[in-house]
């Protein structure tokens, strides 16, 4: 069973999905409609039938758009959140429907990293206490000595000099904040890392630190990562392949080259153009008409296509699967299927 | 004569135990229908800038010296009557949440309304009419239904376009926009600040844009000031300052971004952190996380002189030209 897992992806999604009811007490979900009462439940479709890999030493990056369910889908990984539907396994070994005392080891293994570094540091716990906690939990049989100098280890790996463990979360900037959340994630040496917007609250030239770190730590620790981020420009540097997703659904996955240089999904090129660039001042955005519908009740077809410059009768009737494209890429979409993409630029 | 012309602007905060100094000596020009970007850092003094310009600081901030002449005005001198007829009116304000600009138990159309109408001798349907034509001006689609609804039932995108329209509603002469953009998803931004151009383009408005995007500064201004710890370390054209800038900490601003280095490899960070305010190091602010840091910028503070086609303030800005470290760019 090991060299199985050992020959797999590391971690593999099937058919992920995830609804949050909004209407949640029996009173709620009755309504008035034509003069009778019937009973009507609506849920957000956060996520839909999300398929993923990572191998080992991978970055995946997962980009997209406020309310597109990228953040969803780095909390299922975590255990942090339960599929409605769908797989989640990892090495082998399906992670979504365990018990929490199941669950424990690979806590350990898998480990995540918020955005806000303001919230997700106990503000009444010194750094010290913040950071041997963990240690403790997953290793109970350390002794004291052991715990202290996995600590004082770690903290100096992150550039955070070990003399000021006895301070609270308070003193220090957002920037020493994150480096420190990234040290608690690394006290328990995981394998994988789960990243929500780890730099998206930092300042630029403390995001080059933040991001540094976490490179080195890849390197170093062999870590594999899966990083959720809006930021493109830190998908082109960091990520090793890129998924898109668009309302919860996936447009496009490739190779962090091949997504830059040749993006095929319609809504891959209009975000790509949309990123202010720093020496081009005439950039060439393409513009998306009218803003992203609601995630909830969705209707049928593809989830992009009331934006879509190129949507048609198939569009709005059958949703795109992933297709496997000659460059390798994974591109949902019927326009490119159907080849018509360039054809209809040129009219 | 410039539009708003700022001369040695120094802002105080008076806490507890110290006053700190947020602006130092700060000065500036803007030409009418100029587009000038404020860039820098959390903690830079971007967005009290804005505010002083307004006079709208309050406690327990103040205006400590320096003049802000708008229209030839002080606007640090008025009245609160005569400023009450300059903000919103001559000069307006664009912020970065629209949720906190909007007040939400009110409509769109009586925000509009009231505006208008405390500015100018109208009746409510004038008004209404005004703001009609305003809401068509940014694009949003079926104003007069746009009017009857409340904030919360309009998107992120939406509501920012709102605000450009009350923004534009007395046809202000200066507008000053502290990061509009930066709480929107990226499509969404390309829209806004296409939009924002074309509006301070075809109605010669004056824009101030305070953000810490380079990108957007890049592609909406002429015009740049950067700021470090409360000064103006370096200004010019917007595309000097982006293709060639003089000062270590614009430099080392611009080659942090990621696409400024190939995919994978280590990012050239600035080290250490911007100083609070009250621990603004002796000589230059940046003394301490420069790498070309000698006696002199540890003690003496860098008055701002032209060099080339950038207003620089490094004492080392004649060494960097000749540095081989600029080299490694090429290589």
């Amino acid at each position: 069973m090991k060299d199985l897992s050992s020959a797999g992806p590391l971690l593999d999604i099937q058919n992920l999905e995830k609804k949050f009811d909004l209407d949640k007490g029996f009173l709620e979900t009755l309504k008035l409609r034509g003069g009778r009462l019937i009973r009507e439940t609506r849920a957000v479709h956060a996520v839909n039938n999300v398929t993923l890999d990572v191998h080992k030493g991978e970055a995946v990056c997962v980009v997209g758009e406020s309310g597109c369910g990228k953040s969803t889908v780095a909390r299922m990984v975590a255990g942090l959140l339960a599929p409605t539907h769908g797989e989640i396994h990892y090495a082998g070994q399906r992670i979504d429907n365990l018990s929490r005392h199941a669950m424990r080891p690979l806590r350990k293994k898998i480990q995540m990293i918020f955005q806000n570094p303001y919230a997700s540091l106990n503000p009444r716990m010194t750094i010290l206490e913040a950071l041997e906690e963990p240690v403790r939990h997953h290793n109970p049989r350390y002794s004291n000595a052991e715990v202290r100098d996995r600590v004082a280890e770690v903290m100096r790996s992150v550039g955070v000099d070990p003399a000021w463990a006895k301070r609270y979360p308070h003193e220090f900037s957002g920037g020493q904040r994150q480096r420190i959340a990234i040290a608690r994630a690394l006290t328990v040496d995981p394998e994988f890392i789960v990243a929500d917007e780890p730099i998206s609250a930092l300042d630029v030239s403390i995001q080059a630190q933040v991001l540094n770190l976490m490179l080195e730590a890849k390197e170093s620790r062999g870590l594999t990562y899966l990083f959720i981020t809006h930021d493109l420009s830190v998908v082109e540097h960091f990520g090793t392949r890129v998924v898109v997703l668009y309302l919860g659904s996936i447009c496009e996955v490739a190779d962090t080259a091949t997504l830059f240089s040749n993006p095929k999904h319609p809504y891959t090129k209009a975000l790509l153009s949309a990123v202010p660039q720093l020496k081009d001042d005439r950039p060439n955005h393409i513009r998306l008409k009218g803003e992203i519908p609601t995630p909830i009740n969705l209707p049928k077809g593809c989830p992009f296509r009331s934006r879509c410059a190129f949507a048609n009768k198939r569009c709005d009737e059958e949703k795109p699967k992933t297709i496997q494209q000659p460059d390798g890429s994974l591109v949902a979409c019927h326009a490119v299927e159907e080849d018509r993409l360039d054809t209809a630029a040129s009219v | 004569m410039s539009l708003l012309s700022v001369r040695d602007l120094t802002v105080k905060f008076a806490m507890r135990d110290q006053t700190v100094t947020a602006l130092n000596s700060i000065s500036f020009d803007l030409a009418k229908g100029e587009r000038l970007g404020i860039v820098g850092e959390s903690g830079a003094g971007k967005s009290i800038t804005g505010f002083s310009l307004m006079n709208l600081l309050s406690r327990p901030g103040y205006i400590d010296s320096g003049q802000i002449l708008f229209d030839g005005q002080d606007v640090v001198q008025m009245s609160e009557k005569a400023l009450r007829s300059v903000r919103g009116n001559r000069m307006a304000m664009i912020f970065q949440d629209p949720m906190v600009t909007l007040n939400p138990v009110l409509t769109i159309g009586q925000q509009m309304v009231e505006t208008l109408r405390a500015h100018r001798k109208l009746s409510v349907e004038e008004a209404r009419q005004i703001a009609i034509v305003k809401l068509r001006e940014v694009y949003i689609p079926s104003p007069e239904e746009r009017l009857e609804q409340y904030p919360h039932e309009l998107s992120g995108g939406m509501r920012q376009r709102i605000i450009i329209a009350i923004a534009l509603l007395l046809d202000p002469q200066l507008i000053i926009a502290d990061e509009p953009t930066t709480a929107l998803d990226v499509t969404i931004q390309a829209d806004i600040m296409e939009l924002m151009l074309e509006l301070c383009q075809s109605n010669q408005v004056g824009l101030i844009l305070i953000t810490h995007d380079l990108g957007v500064v890049s592609q909406m201004t002429e015009r740049t000031l950067v700021m470090y710890a409360g000064r103006i370390i370096e200004s010019g054209s917007t595309r000097s300052i982006i293709n060639d800038p003089q000062h270590p900490y614009t430099q080392g601003l611009i080659n942090a971004l990621p696409q400024q280095t190939l995919p994978g490899h280590q990012l050239r960070q600035i080290p250490g952190n911007m100083p609070t305010l009250a621990q603004v190091p002796p000589g230059c602010a940046f003394n301490p996380r420069c790498e070309f840091a000698t006696d002199t910028c540890r003690s003496q503070i860098p008055k701002i002189s032209q060099y080339g086609d950038v207003e620089v303030a490094c004492h080392e800005v004649h060494r960097l030209q000749t540095e081989p470290a600029r080299e490694e760019e090429q290589a």
